[in-house]
């Protein structure tokens, strides 16, 4: 619109914009138009096919079928779900069940993994041959194999009467994993948005600390300690306080044959996170070691120098290295665990693959449910690559002043 | 080799370089030098004597080595006369018991033939013209001898199973991604903006959804996809996904080679006058390819462990046929011992395939 007015700034940018456009598409508009054209064609023809198929099986396409009831049962939820539900909510509490495995996967297997990479580069010996016999068992073995083996150890568990109990409060039975947990309705939801809000505000403060002043003068750290603990605390206690929920902490109580009181694993979830964890641990402690021998060595003889012990050494000159290293592959590997979620379909977990499967089995609209599947592992790899390149940024960033 | 530099790194105070130092007493310093080590040590020797004893009696001391399935219900043990039992099964599934030399033959060439074409020594015979042409010729016999063929009646797909499955569509998916990755690589390097439009989708939606998700896909929708009329086979739609899958992932390695080559060999092979593609050809490619090999085998080996996957699809690959010789009624529920055969040919395999890859990695190094 603006270009009839030759000096107007608009016209500069229209010029640089094209000037971008003409570089980004790079010429031979013949051989490219052509390309795009084939792939096009190509798509509309396995579409047009596909449609064809589906009307010939007596299906009609769209995703009028979400709202249709499910009629199947589903093992566990994390929001209240029943047969007579519709296939949209039947595939929320798939995706959510995904997403629960991954998330507590994800932050177990970071957690052991850094641990066992340590320990890999550990001076004792018999430790670090351990942990490298270890993760040579686990790379060396497929992860639907692993997770056959544990989904048979949790069925082979004894009853409830002969239930394991490693840990006082903790029984493993065939029937699940059994813990303590906190009594009344919704006080556990309340405690972990309390946890929630309370890791908030203390990376919050902390940030607000750094930015004030770099050396994290002015704002006290104990003035940061009170508002993230006492914030909270205060909120919950009011809550509580409110809705009548006591706040104490039942464990579970063989009553009969099965047991009653705290809160219950299924043995198909607690499988399934065991083998993503054992599996993405091993991953994981091979990113970190080798992010900490890419650290030269003098940084280790300099910090020594300096008269730092070798806990502060790693925790305030290697790490904060090696972590430009290990980031971006860590985020490989949480991407990995999210997808290698989706085994659990062959051991019985109702995740997302799981329920895509039924639905498109039960209602033919195949199309439909497997556009939903690609859409979703999509979205969800996409959002955690965007988180962690933002988090890396912030590394580099860090590294630069 | 870096572990020495490590252990001093780590490991409390480094010995003076000067003296050498016996052995035992390195070992002595190492388990028992300070005492957080030494409480580490007596931690991990804690986790050895409650593992190794039950996991020695369940796997030598108590097993039960030959016999019938109720010798082995009475046994605390491991039931390895099981496993000689269903062994045969287990490798080869449900073809004919009387041919089965036809899956033994197609899994040593198999076999040889992904030897072969690991041995440095043979690369510089060979020209890429030869390689395709031995490849070729080594499946078209592969794919003859497991549909029964020239001779004898037919042996339908469903009916290949065991190891050769995990091995033949692990093989025909590196080689059929190859071509396919490296015109992706090239795509997504090229100046063209649409070229590398496609490239890009492609290759990230392949690598944002799971191995399990495309393979529904071809199982599902990929027969609606065809005209009415038109079928494609079961183990055929899995080869298909697993092809275009390692090929998005085989795309990224090849391009991480490319991009190491420095800009100067391109502008040098254009100088003397060559083409893109025979630039590509001749220079670029030979040396972008050599520097990702380590890569690419370490794929190899993740697609041989993915194969399994096919389970949720119904085709029955080697840890399929495990599990289910643990469902015989007659020997019901050793599923402990049918995982591990399964887990010990997996670990033959990947191990030789591992050091294979770090004496490969330590050669190229060398420029060998």
């Amino acid at each position: 619109m603006r270009n009839e007015h030759g000096s107007t700034p608009g016209s500069g940018l229209a010029k640089t914009l094209a000037g971008t456009a003409a570089s980004w598409w790079g010429g031979r508009s013949g051989v490219q138009l052509a390309l795009l054209g084939a792939v096009l064609l190509a798509t509309v023809w396995l579409g047009s096919n596909t449609v064809a198929s589906m009307e010939r099986f007596g299906i009609t396409p769209g995703f009028d079928f979400l709202h249709r009831p499910a009629g199947f049962e589903i093992g566990e939820s994390v929001v209240a779900y029943a047969p007579q539900d519709s296939y949209g909510r039947a595939l929320l509490v798939g995706l959510l069940n995904t997403v629960k495995v991954a998330a507590v996967g994800c932050v177990l297997a970071t957690l052991l993994g850094v641990a066992l990479g340590v320990a890999r580069l550990s001076g004792n010996p018999l430790l670090s041959v351990l942990a490298q016999g270890y993760v040579e068992l686990i790379r060396s073995t497929p992860l639907l194999l692993q997770l056959f083996f544990w989904s048979a150890t949790f069925q082979a568990l004894p009853g409830p009467r002969q239930a394991l109990n490693p840990l006082p409060g903790i029984f493993l039975c065939n029937r699940g994993i059994l813990l303590p947990a906190f009594a009344g309705e919704g006080t556990g939801g309340w405690v972990l948005a309390a946890l929630a809000l309370a890791g908030l505000l203390a990376v919050a403060g902390t940030a607000l600390r750094r930015r004030a002043d770099p050396g994290g003068g002015t704002l006290s750290a104990v003035a940061v300690a009170a508002v993230a603990l006492g914030v909270p605390a205060g909120l919950l206690a009011g809550v509580l306080a409110n809705s009548g929920l006591p706040l104490a902490v039942e464990f579970p109580e063989l009553a009969g044959f099965n047991f009653a009181g705290g809160a219950t694993v299924s043995p198909e979830f607690s499988a399934m996170l065991v083998g993503l964890v054992v599996n993405a641990t091993a991953m994981i402690s091979e990113i970190v070691r080798g992010g900490i021998q890419a650290v030269p060595s003098g940084q280790w003889e300099a910090a020594r120098a300096l008269g730092l012990t070798r806990g502060r050494i790693m925790r305030l000159v290697v790490l904060p290295q090696a972590l430009r290293v290990i980031v971006p592959l860590m985020t490989s590997s949480h991407l990995n665990l999210i997808k290698n979620s989706s085994l659990a379909v062959a051991i019985g977990f109702p995740d997302l693959v799981s329920v895509i499967n039924t639905s498109a089995n039960q209602t033919g609209q195949v199309l439909e449910t497997m556009a939903i599947m690609m859409g979703a592992y999509l979205t969800v790899n996409l959002a955690v690559s965007a988180a962690m390149n933002l988090y890396n940024q912030q590394l580099e960033r860090r590294g630069r002043r | 080799m870096t572990d020495h530099a490590t252990d001093h790194r780590l490991g409390g105070l480094a010995p003076p370089r000067s003296t050498p130092e016996p052995r035992w007493r390195a070992l002595r310093d190492g388990l028992f030098g300070s005492k957080p080590n030494a409480v580490l040590t007596l931690l991990c020797l804690g986790l050895l004597a409650w593992a190794v004893p039950p996991l020695l009696r369940w796997t030598l001391l108590d097993a039960v080595w030959s016999g019938p399935a109720d010798r082995c219900a009475e046994a605390a043990g491991a039931c390895w006369a099981f496993v000689g039992e269903k062994l045969r099964y287990i490798l080869f599934g449900f073809y004919d018991v009387d041919r089965q030399w036809r899956p033994a033959a197609a899994l040593a060439i198999l076999a040889g033939m992904t030897v072969l074409s690991a041995l440095p020594a043979l690369w510089r015979r060979t020209t890429p013209l030869r390689w395709v042409a031995g490849w070729s010729a080594g499946l078209a016999v592969v794919v003859l001898l497991l549909t029964g063929g020239p001779d004898g009646p037919a042996v339908p797909t469903e009916r290949w199973s065991g190891l050769p499955v995990n091995l033949l569509l692990a093989t025909v998916g590196m080689i059929g991604a190859f071509p396919l990755a490296v015109l992706l690589a090239l795509a997504r390097r090229s100046p063209l903006g649409g070229v590398r439009l496609l490239a890009v989708t492609f290759i990230e939606v392949m690598r944002g959804v799971p191995l399990i998700a495309v393979l529904y896909v071809a199982t599902l929708l990929l027969p609606l996809m065809l005209p009415s009329g038109s079928a494609i086979d079961k183990l055929l739609r899995a080869q298909i996904a697993i092809i275009l899958f390692v090929s998005a992932y085989l795309a990224e390695i090849i391009r991480a080679g490319l991009q190491a080559i420095p800009p100067g060999q391109h502008e040098a092979a254009r100088a003397l006058g060559l083409g893109y593609w025979a630039a590509m050809r001749l220079v670029i490619l030979p040396q972008a390819l050599r520097t990702v090999i380590p890569a690419i085998v370490n794929l190899a080996v993740g697609l041989f462990q993915d194969t399994t996957l096919v389970i949720v699809i119904g085709l029955f690959d080697v840890l399929n046929t495990a599990r289910n010789a643990a469902k015989d009624p007659a020997w019901l529920g050793f599923y402990d011992e049918a995982f591990a055969l399964a887990a010990v040919i997996y670990l033959i395999f990947c191990v030789l395939a591992s050091r294979y890859s770090l004496w490969l990695e330590a050669r190229l190094r060398r420029g060998g």
